[in-house]
């Protein structure tokens, strides 16, 4: 009998209970009513999501497979195709930082070799409290060094993403893991039970008791008891991941496979159950045949282990003893637990008796969706409405003081922990506004970003969601790449909190319109949300990830200034705007006013204009203004650079200054080019309708910025590279007393 | 030449370095599967990077029990020519064919950077492409690359010019700052006592390609192909053979015979 307190431990309403007994026709026992909880929680059912996902854009020229599998997949030419998909493993991050973080990448790792594709990137975002807390540290050590841990061992590069640092996620570290993939076109492999009398072969790792109820877990507020919740986590093992990849894309290869799933979230209840669904079928498993890690699991625990490293595989009756070979081969494990039936519905038995019998397709398809409440915050009137400080006198001080900040200095301290060159492809290193890979024997290559600005959806989701398609896609632009597909992860709070579900729906409708505009499909991607500690949420934090496909590798441009006598040219028009700037939050503390506005018609004759420039060849260098403004991305060129080259910059916009240095208007892309091509760039400029001027020239060992005949910024180069070089390690060096 | 790149379970730059050697430098190349016996005639035998068996013992303590290493080690005792990358110069050293051993690097973390070294001894079948005091921008990729040896292995290595590359600045001068992971006596590549083995942390292969950021690996490649064509070239001349591959962004099945 099923009471209150055990549906309260499975996270299950009345109501969700009441439908459970309907669609079967009867009480669940324990373990229907676990497959049942965690198939509908949110991290797996997207109750409260799936509503406003369908307003993504979900087709486009390049697209071979939208939203609903394991990960998306664009057409890229050349009989290629690529496939990716990004992942949020926050929770078991913050609960364990290493683990969280070593099996997030797992996990999204598996998604993307489960499609028949080998990994060749990671990406990922990261979101940590202030540093100058221990803990905060301890969480982005552990983090980093589970990434590291994880893909290193697994040898796939992670070439890139960002790590932004606020209060906001000083009790809900967001970890955000994004992974690209290559594959032939014509030998992709869906999650499709097919073939009434198939075998099903569970591979890889053996069953534990770990990681039960992840997903579930995942699908609430933390309170107090969050240390109580470490067994959750599972642990990973990148040694055992890499052979089940090499040993899956073998297989693949001898067509000796039907369908195909890993074991993620709910792990063999989510693979059984979806596999039949989306094939129409059923599945009859033997609960006693599965690898089990220790004696006397129970068929609840067997169902639902989140233990890492493992996949189901259908594959037909005379192919299993080839496949059994090759898993073999890798040293890994190969059984058959059952096989495919035509009733629609789930069956395993346990030491003989039948303990689970449900159809299919209620689990998979008949999830409540909830259109839940949503209302304006409050708070909203309060920071959107506001002055704009006194300017500061010394902002040459300022300007080194942003260098400094740690959301906008040198994120080596993280990536150098990460390999990522391996494979061979990287062409641009993390650290550049995207990563770029060849593609061995081809002209062309791929591009990707990760962006998502939380300050600016927090003071206006929709804005926010729109921006950072805009700013990813403007990433893209400056390796000469045009967009082509686009996921997302979109990590927020308790969306049964009204004000919560508005920014949800409000960022939604600002990706989707966005992303419309710029003609990208959304291909899949994953929700967050329950990210709140103590009834406090993180800010609605929308992170997209987008793939660029670049035509010719040889043009893409440098990420610094290369060389002295350059010219220096800005795309597009500054503007007063320091609302929700880095500027404003870090000298002021004002997370206050409107982000800034986004024309997205501008927007994208600016990015067509640098990739036409790009492509043309004319570009050394070139860099998209973010946070920090004008001032910092010039910088950053300086700073990025082999010789560490300075600038002479001279403007004479009617602005104040501060926001003439530090503003953040979208829109706005500089490109270096030597003296004769710069020309060349102008008149392109002119001809696409985009403001482009020259402001100033390279060289020298300072970076002086005059504005109005004033000189309103004079640093030495290496100054400035010290204060954005140390910030962030500094944090970590170990105290000599 | 016939190079031969050894794959062990958890080996990831095996097809990087197959890459390299095939494509980039024109030479026939094969894999090496860690359960075989069989050095498939090879005339250089390349332990790639990765992480065999996962390394969670020591780096390389279990790939040195592998059936092939017991081929590699009779290949290197009768003088052929052994290369080993990254964790292929880990597992060189706990299989006894190269002295000393890896501690974790000096800031205990695992580093990936661009890193420069010098060329201490260009009278190697390894480096004699290259000149002597010559820098070199290669990568490095790994955790446990902090060489040790006791100080009087140390001095004998120095004596018999067994330090092959040592990390320095990229005006070639050595300092602590430079020698990032925190080597004794710098050493980032050491060939054994009779000149047929060498092991290196930082990867080569990954500084191949113009495309890259810096091809100063060939360097190395190079050299073990001009060893090779010169120890053959007593014997009958025989000119190498255009290799034309096919080269494509997806490797090929890696460890299937």
């Amino acid at each position: 009998m099923i009471d209150a307190k055990t549906l309260a431990d499975h996270n299950l309403t009345r109501e969700e209970y009441e439908l459970i007994v309907n669609l079967i026709g009867r009480e669940p026992n324990l373990t229907e009513l676990g497959i049942f909880s965690v198939m509908w929680s949110e991290h797996c059912g997207y109750k409260s999501s799936r509503v406003h996902l369908k307003k993504f854009p979900t087709r486009g020229k390049y697209l071979i497979q939208g939203p609903g599998e394991n990960a998306g997949v664009m057409d890229i030419g050349d009989g290629l195709a690529v496939v990716f998909k990004i992942e949020s493993h926050n929770h078991p991050s913050y609960i364990e930082p290493y683990q969280g973080a070593a099996t997030g990448v797992g996990g999204i790792l598996r998604d993307i070799f489960t499609m028949g594709a080998r990994p060749v990137a990671v990406l990922d975002s990261l979101r940590f409290g202030p540093l100058d807390q221990p803990e905060n540290r301890s969480i982005m050590d552990g983090v980093v060094s589970g990434i590291s841990g994880y893909g290193n061992s697994f040898g796939v590069p992670t070439v890139g993403g960002e790590v932004y640092f606020h209060e906001c996620y000083a009790q809900n570290p967001l970890v955000n893991v994004c992974c690209v993939g290559l594959a032939r076109k014509d030998k992709l492999f869906l999650a499709r039970a097919r073939g009434v009398g198939n075998a099903v072969i569970y591979v890889g790792a053996r069953t534990g008791r770990d990681g039960i109820h992840g997903a579930t877990m995942a699908s609430a507020e933390f309170g107090e008891e969050t240390e109580h919740k470490r067994p959750n986590v599972q642990v990973g093992d990148p040694f055992k991941e890499k052979l089940l990849l090499e040993a899956c894309l073998e297989a693949m290869a001898r067509d000796l496979i039907v369908g195909i799933q890993d074991m993620g979230a709910a792990g063999l209840t989510c693979s059984t159950t979806e596999m039949a669904a989306k094939a129409g079928t059923g599945m009859e498993i033997n609960l006693d045949l599965v690898p089990q890690r220790e004696a006397g699991m129970n068929p609840y625990e067997i169902m639902l282990s989140e233990s890492q490293e493992r996949m189901l595989i259908v594959a037909e009756p005379d192919k299993v003893e080839e496949l059994k070979k090759i898993f073999t081969k890798w040293d890994l494990e190969a059984v058959v637990i059952g096989k495919v039936t035509d009733d629609e519905r789930l069956k395993a038995y346990f030491h003989g008796q039948l303990v689970i019998d449900i159809p299919v397709k209620a689990v998979v398809d008949l999830c409540p969706a909830y259109r839940r409440p949503a209302r304006t915050p409050a708070f909203l009137r309060k920071v959107t409405r506001f002055r704009l400080p006194e300017m500061p006198s010394d902002l040459n001080q300022v300007f080194l003081q942003l260098l400094a900040s740690p959301n906008i200095s040198d994120k080596e301290w993280v990536f150098r922990q990460y390999d990522h060159m391996v494979q061979v492809n990287t062409m641009v290193l993390p650290g550049a506004d995207a990563a770029v890979l060849r593609l061995k024997g081809l002209k062309k290559g791929l591009a990707m970003t990760l962006d998502g600005n939380s300050l600016y959806t927090y003071l206006n989701p929709r804005r926010g969601g729109q921006i950072a398609v805009a700013e990813a896609c403007r990433n893209l632009a400056c390796a000469g790449a045009t967009p082509i597909g686009v996921t997302n992860c979109l990590n927020f709070g308790n969306p049964e909190k009204p004000e919560i579900m508005w920014q949800f729906k409000q960022t939604v409708e600002g990706i989707a319109e966005a992303c419309r505009r710029f003609e990208i499909p959304v291909t899949g991607g994953n929700v967050s949300f329950y990210n709140e500690t103590e009834g406090k949420a993180i800010y609605p934090t929308p992170v997209l990830g987008i793939i660029g496909l670049v035509e010719d590798t040889s043009r893409v441009p440098a990420a610094g200034f290369c060389g002295a006598g350059e010219v220096i040219i800005l795309l597009g028009e500054n503007k007063e705007e320091l609302g929700g700037s880095e500027y404003l939050r870090l000298v002021f503390s004002e997370e206050k006013g409107q982000p800034p506005a986004l024309n997205i018609e501008k927007e994208k004759r600016v990015q067509e204009c640098c990739r036409q420039a790009v492509r043309a060849g004319l570009v050394r260098t070139a860099h998209d203004l973010s946070e920090g403004g004008l001032a910092v991305a010039l910088a950053e060129c300086s700073f990025k650079g082999p010789h560490r080259i300075g600038f002479q910059v001279k403007l004479d916009d009617r602005l104040r200054t501060d926001a003439l240095l530090f503003g953040e208007s979208q829109s706005r892309i500089i490109l270096v080019a030597r003296k004769d091509k710069a020309r060349k760039i102008l008149a392109l400029a002119r001809k696409m309708k985009v403001r482009a001027r020259i402001i100033g020239r390279t060289g020298g060992r300072k970076m002086v910025i005059w504005h109005r005949k004033k000189k309103v910024v004079d640093q030495p180069v290496e100054l400035g590279y010290r204060a954005w070089k140390n910030s962030i390690p500094d944090y970590f060096k170990v105290k000599k007393t | 030449m016939k190079f031969g790149v050894v794959v062990f379970p958890g080996s990831n730059c095996d097809y990087d370095t197959f890459h390299v050697l095939q494509n980039v430098m024109g030479q026939e190349t094969v894999f090496l599967w860690h359960k075989e016996h069989d050095l498939r005639g090879v005339d250089c035998v390349v332990l790639p990077g990765g992480f065999s068996y996962g390394d969670y013992l020591r780096s390389g303590a279990i790939a040195r029990f592998s059936p092939i290493m017991r081929e590699v080690k009779k290949f290197a005792g009768s003088g052929g020519l052994v290369l080993g990358i990254c964790n292929g110069f880990q597992i060189l050293l706990e299989a006894g064919l190269l002295p000393g051993a890896m501690l974790r690097n000096k800031n205990l973390k695992f580093l990936c950077q661009h890193v420069h070294i010098r060329i201490e001894n260009n009278r190697t079948a390894f480096s004699s492409a290259g000149h002597r005091g010559q820098v070199l921008r290669i990568p490095i990729a790994h955790f446990d690359g902090n060489y040790y040896a006791p100080p009087d292995l140390l001095s004998e290595l120095e004596k018999n010019k067994q330090v092959v590359f040592r990390y320095c600045d990229e005006n070639g001068k050595l300092s602590e700052e430079a020698n990032v992971n925190g080597s004794a006596h710098s050493i980032a590549g050491l060939i054994n006592h009779q000149g047929n083995v060498l092991g290196m942390m930082p990867h080569p292969e990954r500084a191949s390609e113009k495309i890259l950021g810096s091809e100063d690996g060939k360097i190395i490649f190079r050299s073990m192909i001009d060893y090779l064509e010169k120890k053959r070239g007593t014997g009958k001349k025989k000119a190498t053979r255009a290799f034309r591959p096919t080269v494509t962004p997806l490797p090929p099945l890696i460890g299937t015979f």
